[in-house]
């Protein structure tokens, strides 16, 4: 490696992965998907416009693009790859697909663990509450109809299990 | 190559002593994207987001202070909120929830452009900033901490510890206008700030010159065309009249964001949209 | 490294909402984007371009660069070993700049390092001396004689007129105007990426990359490398959106000479400001138009003279004009027309396709134009659309019959009993309210607006161009495994085709094996086409396979096999009392068939415009209720109200999200996307400067889909994909027309075009 020589460890979905010989401008993003093996984040914009590469740290929905990742040594980082358990997906993740919130599916992962981590805050989102929670990931293909229409089925779903 | 990750400010100063060309990373929602596109090359970083000190909010009877790495997230409902509206709501339109999450006052005093959110709030209220060096704690005024476009009196061995403004009796409100109905940077903001107490009221306008302008001639002139001490009922011809006063304060220029005119005549309607809200409660 | 063979296997046939083979692994971040792709010992790729819009390359100086450690390859166009230039139609466009720049962004060398930041460092240490040229950025103004030509070929890439009818009919009403539309960028999410593996010794290359057209892409690459096309294989990788901005080369003839180069894999991928620099967008377009009617609103004659900013290289622009001019009409009766249509070569930025491809810049004209003649005859724009609705049969100005389903009238009088949205609430919600959460208006500001918005579009590629399609069926022990070349960009063909070979083979385990050039073309994945087309493929090979099956159970159990039809996921006699599983009736047995899809033959239009050049019509209705805050300029989309003609619903929730999302599109050409030019520089190519539109941009869409089959469809079904952006854009401008009384002749809209 030309340009870099740092090491560090981050925790990443409960693991800790080494680092080495990074270059400190590397982005969390860039981190996440190059060197560790976790591709789920995407990056679209690379300026924290667009939501595609949102990931969860120490319990706040952020973008990784806008994260150093030698900065990120002592967080605990949760993906998207995390989210499905090995009995299946997440309420969001299924509704996402039986309403028809997929189709290119760049910002799918963001979008997916935006959603997750407001329906953690707030259950009972209502629909302005989803719209701006949502309103830092673009989606360019759906015009977030069915976007919409899947968080409200997540949201029936989730309610019904709670019940 | 380095990254420091310092606990406490104390730490970070001496981190800062140690390395005065370090770079200094609290949200990192204006610098990495400096890096992302190619614009500076880091070598040494501090990376403030740990140090607790900086995420503090202290409030006594008068004044509230709020540490310039608290994210705008915090800002937007609860204590802040209530004793601030204007900055409550300023820190709303911050970006989208993942910057909020992230960005910090500290970012926008540390970016100063003339766009950033948080800025007309702390103009209008004339926030000390309160800087910190290894050495020696100095509090500037906002206005005299904005400089000119992105530069501001920060000293390379200061750190941004806080913004304390006054917890004003009166009405406060922000306003923008952003071409998007969400996650937009401002083509034009206003925030106005009534002070019961003093009689006075203070304007000030975003991305429409170089730094964050206040209107004084326009806050002057309504102190003689209204008492501010009471609640009053402001008529649309009066706001008009104040909108374009303030709008001569301005000075906007032309870019690929909009042009000089537009945000002249809408810092005249969002100013006098303001004051009547102002007096509609 | 492909991406994996994708299995489904619910009951899912052609009409329902089947669900997406690829569902799974997008919602779980498992599906593989072509910039997840990645390969041992692989080595970054990056690209240097011209930071002018027009400039002489007087030197150009590697050294530095070559001495930065982690620099494998540098190349420049001498490395170029065939063809030195590429292009969907005409090959007018340098793989790097030799000699000369035309626009802001022309690549001019390539770099292969270790790292990404390694290539940024080496890009930056290219040293090119410039002569600064003075660019070209206007269309009218390239085309006068006194403008010297920027490019061999000259600054017309091409002129299309045409002559209909009377020529001198002056109507009891003129109605006139101007009308501009500005540079709109596809903005797709997943940024361009591309991995190229070199064969041993150089002799040929393996390439995953986003495209939209994998032959055509084959067919660009192989020429510009100086090898047989055999000798170049590509394989679809995941496409995250393309909305016509993959249909021409970008980075895949660099990735694959980085390759070659230094022997060793390459990864290229775009950020998003590259991007922008690095595909062609929708074509500026100036539009002068008038119309003649009778004092009843009747359509007698149009006049339009059309400029199409085609930017630097050429690009689609010849097609894209045709569809311009072609189209000017709308979807109303018209005899008389005398229409004059350029696409200029400028110092721009070059433009191609994009969703609705010509036709957005012509229906923006023409449904302005529409409601001045509603409003000049006294009538209503849902009255001034009836009286002139065109229906099957009718004969365009273009001399071409109508021959397909034609609801133009039904998608109107649809849309109009859509119920209106509810008022606007005086304690509404700020983030109801224009402006959100910016608090800019209240109630009180806010002025409601209804405006309409009709379009006719062309299926398919036209112009006598025959965009076939191949696809192969196999089916053995009851699963059919499907091989095309059809490339998914999001719009669903992965659903759509198990959802045929359920239906046709009556088979429930359905098996999609790699898209890649190992099958004859597919064509595009643009103009509305692979339901059609590729749709049309497999549906055939289904087809074909099926009567195989037929023949096969038939001898086997000693029945006529033309007695023979599938019922479900049986096959059984009509007329005895015969049957058997297509599962049991398929074990043992291999019967594979492939079949060429082909739409009817076209014409090129003659020097008048005469001739059937395009194959197929499909045509939609939009109202928009926007809310404006009229003194400041802002607009909030509240709802819009469509009914398509789409022949079949063949799944409705992948139909609704292709309507919707058009529409999200149109909506952001009429309010908030646009590359802003200024001498031919760029500059807004980020997301921060870029608006596109947001979850609270979105409106309520209410979408009604008309299901008259098309005759000449293999399913039935009309290609869905583009009409949803095309009159949604006229008709947010006429609802914002309607709130505020401005003319508003240019898109996007600005808040100062309405305000100032």
């Amino acid at each position: 490696m030309s340009v870099g020589n740092e090491i560090y460890s981050l925790t990443v979905n409960g693991e800790h992965h080494q680092v080495k010989d990074a270059w400190i401008g590397e982005s969390l993003l860039y981190v996440l998907r190059e060197r560790l093996g976790l591709p789920g984040a995407k990056g679209a914009c690379e300026q924290g416009e667009c939501g595609s590469c949102t990931v969860i740290i120490d319990g706040e929905a952020v973008c990784s693009c806008l994260v150093m990742a030698a900065t990120a040594i002592d967080s605990e980082i949760t993906t998207v790859e995390s989210l499905a358990k090995k009995n299946g997906l997440t309420e969001v993740q299924d509704a996402f697909i039986t309403e028809g919130g997929v189709q290119c599916g760049f910002c799918t992962p963001g979008l997916v663990v935006a959603i997750e981590h407001l329906l953690n805050k707030n259950p009972d989102p209502s629909e302005l509450e989803i719209k701006e929670a949502i309103s830092g990931n673009i989606c360019r293909c759906t015009g977030y109809g069915r976007i919409f229409e899947a968080v409200t089925t997540a949201v029936a779903t989730r309610k019904a299990a709670r019940n | 190559m380095s990254v420091v990750v310092p606990r406490t400010l104390t730490d970070a100063l001496s981190a800062m002593a140690a390395n005065p060309s370090a770079l200094l990373l609290q949200g990192g929602t204006d610098l990495m994207v400096e890096i992302n596109f190619n614009h500076r090359k880091p070598v040494d970083v501090i990376a403030l987001r740990r140090v607790a000190e900086l995420r503090a909010v202290k409030i006594d009877g008068k004044t509230i202070s709020i540490g310039a790495g608290l994210p705008y997230q915090e800002m937007e409902t609860g204590q802040i909120a209530q004793l601030v509206p204007a900055l409550g709501q300023a820190a709303r339109t911050v970006g989208s929830p993942q910057i909020r999450a992230a960005g910090s006052l500290g970012g926008n005093l540390g970016t100063c452009s003339p766009a950033g959110d948080g800025l007309p709030v702390l103009s209008a209220l004339d926030a000390m900033i309160n800087l910190r060096s290894a050495s020696a704690s100095r509090a500037v005024s906002i206005h005299e901490f904005m400089v000119g476009v992105k530069r501001n009196a920060k000293m390379p061995d200061e750190i941004i510890v806080s913004a304390t403004m006054p917890i004003v009796r009166g009405w406060q409100g922000y306003a923008k206008v952003g071409v998007r109905n969400a996650m937009v940077i401002s083509v034009a903001s206003c925030c106005l700030v009534v002070d019961r107490a003093a009689g006075t009221v203070a304007v000030a306008l975003g991305a429409v010159g170089p730094t964050v302008i206040r209107c004084r001639q326009a806050e002057q002139w309504l102190a003689t065309k209204v008492d501010l001490k009471q609640t009053a009922t402001i008529d649309a011809k009066l706001a008009a009249e104040f909108g374009q006063r303030v709008a001569t304060e301005a000075r906007p220029i032309d870019d690929h964001r909009s042009t000089a005119d537009y945000r002249r005549h809408a810092v005249a309607k969002l100013s006098g949209r303001l004051l009547q809200r102002s007096g509609a409660q | 490294m492909s991406q994996a063979t994708q299995t489904s296997t619910r009951r899912d046939v052609l009409g329902t909402s089947a669900l997406r083979p690829d569902g799974v692994a997008k919602v779980t971040g498992q599906f593989e984007f072509s910039s997840d792709l990645h390969a041992e010992h692989m080595l970054w790729g990056a690209t240097l371009r011209s930071p002018h819009p027009y400039a002489r390359i007087v030197n150009i100086d590697l050294s530095a660069a070559y001495k930065i450690s982690g620099v494998e390859a540098i190349i420049t166009a001498e490395d170029v070993p065939g063809k030195k230039t590429y292009g969907l139609i005409s090959s007018d466009q340098p793989v790097f700049a030799d000699q000369v720049v035309r626009y802001m962004g022309e690549p001019i060398a390539a770099v292969a390092a270790d790292h990404p930041e390694t290539c940024r460092r080496a890009l930056a240490a290219i040293k090119v001396d410039y002569e600064i040229l003075q660019p070209v950025t206007d269309a009218e103004v390239a085309l006068l004689p006194n403008t010297m030509p920027m490019h061999p070929d000259g600054n017309l890439i091409r002129h299309q007129r045409i002559i209909a009818g009377d020529q001198n009919l002056q109507g009891e009403v003129i109605v006139e105007g101007v009308y501009e539309i500005g540079m709109q960028d596809q903005a797709f999410l997943g940024l361009e990426a591309a991995l190229a593996l070199p064969d041993p010794g150089g002799a040929g290359v393996e390439m995953w990359v986003a495209t939209q057209w994998l032959h055509e892409d084959r067919k660009q690459i192989a020429a510009c490398l100086g090898l047989p096309e055999t000798k170049v294989r590509l394989t679809l990788g995941g496409v995250g959106g393309a909305f016509g901005a993959r249909e021409d080369i970008s980075l895949q003839v660099h990735c694959a000479l980085l390759a070659l180069r230094t022997s060793r894999p390459i990864k290229m991928q775009y950020g998003r400001e590259e991007s922008f620099f690095g595909h062609v967008h929708r074509h500026p377009a100036k539009i002068y138009i008038r119309h003649h009617a009778t004092r009843t609103g009747v359509l007698q004659r149009i006049e339009a003279k059309m400029y199409f900013d085609g930017g630097a290289y050429a690009s689609t622009s010849s097609a894209v004009l045709i569809n311009g001019v072609t189209h000017i009409q709308g979807p109303y009766k018209c005899a008389n027309a005398t229409v004059d249509g350029y696409a200029v070569r400028t110092n721009n930025p070059p433009c191609g396709a994009m969703r609705g491809f010509g036709v957005v810049q012509a229906c923006y004209a023409h449904e302005s134009q529409m409601d001045k003649l509603a409003a000049a005859c006294n009538l209503s724009p849902v009255e001034i659309r009836l009286i002139n609705a065109m229906q099957t049969g009718d004969k365009l100005i273009t001399g071409q019959v109508v021959e397909s389903v034609a609801p133009v009238a039904r998608c109107i009088r649809e849309t109009d009993a859509i119920a209106m949205p509810a008022p606007l609430a005086k304690n509404a919600d700020p983030l109801e309210l224009v402006g959100g959460t910016g608090l800019t208006s209240l109630p009180e500001n806010i002025v409601r607006g209804v405006g309409w918005g009709v379009s006719i579009k062309n299926l398919m590629y036209s112009e006598s161009f025959d965009d076939f399609a191949v696809a192969r069926c196999r089916l053995s022990d009851g699963v059919a495994t499907l091989k095309y070349a059809t490339v998914e960009v999001g719009q669903g063909f992965v659903v759509l085709a198990p959802q045929i070979a359920r239906t046709i083979l009556g088979v429930d385990e359905v098996v999609l094996d790699t898209v890649d050039t190992g099958i004859g073309s597919a064509g595009s994945t643009s103009a509305s086409r692979q339901t059609w087309m590729s749709g049309g493929a497999v549906d055939g090979a289904c087809r074909l396979v099926r009567q195989k099956l037929f023949e096969h159970v038939g001898a086997k159990f000693d029945i006529d096999p033309m007695r023979l039809v599938v019922e479900d996921t049986d096959i059984v006699d009509m007329i005895g009392d015969f049957r058997i599983s297509v599962v049991e009736a398929s074990t043992g047995v291999v019967i594979d068939e492939t079949f060429e899809h082909h739409h009817r033959p076209t014409e090129e239009l003659d020097a008048d415009g005469q001739g059937n050049c395009h194959v197929a019509f499909a045509f939609v209705a939009h109202r928009a209720v926007v809310d404006v805050d009229v003194e400041l300029g802002l607009v909030k989309v509240i709802q819009i109200a469509t009914a398509q003609d789409v022949g079949r619903v063949l799944n409705p929730v992948a139909a609704l999200g292709q309507i919707e999302g058009g529409i999200a599109q149109g909506l952001g050409l009429a309010i908030m996307e646009e590359i802003v030019l200024d001498n031919g520089k760029m500059r807004n190519p980020s997301f921060t400067d870029y608006l596109l539109p947001t979850a609270l941009d979105a409106p309520k869409v209410v979408a009604v889909m008309i299901e008259e089959p098309e005759p000449q469809a293999p399913l039935g079904a009309k290609g869905i994909g583009e009409p949803p952006c095309i009159s949604v854009t006229p008709a947010i401008a006429a609802a914002i027309r309607n709130a505020t009384g401005k003319e508003l002749p240019r898109v996007p809209i600005r808040p100062q075009d309405i305000c100032l």
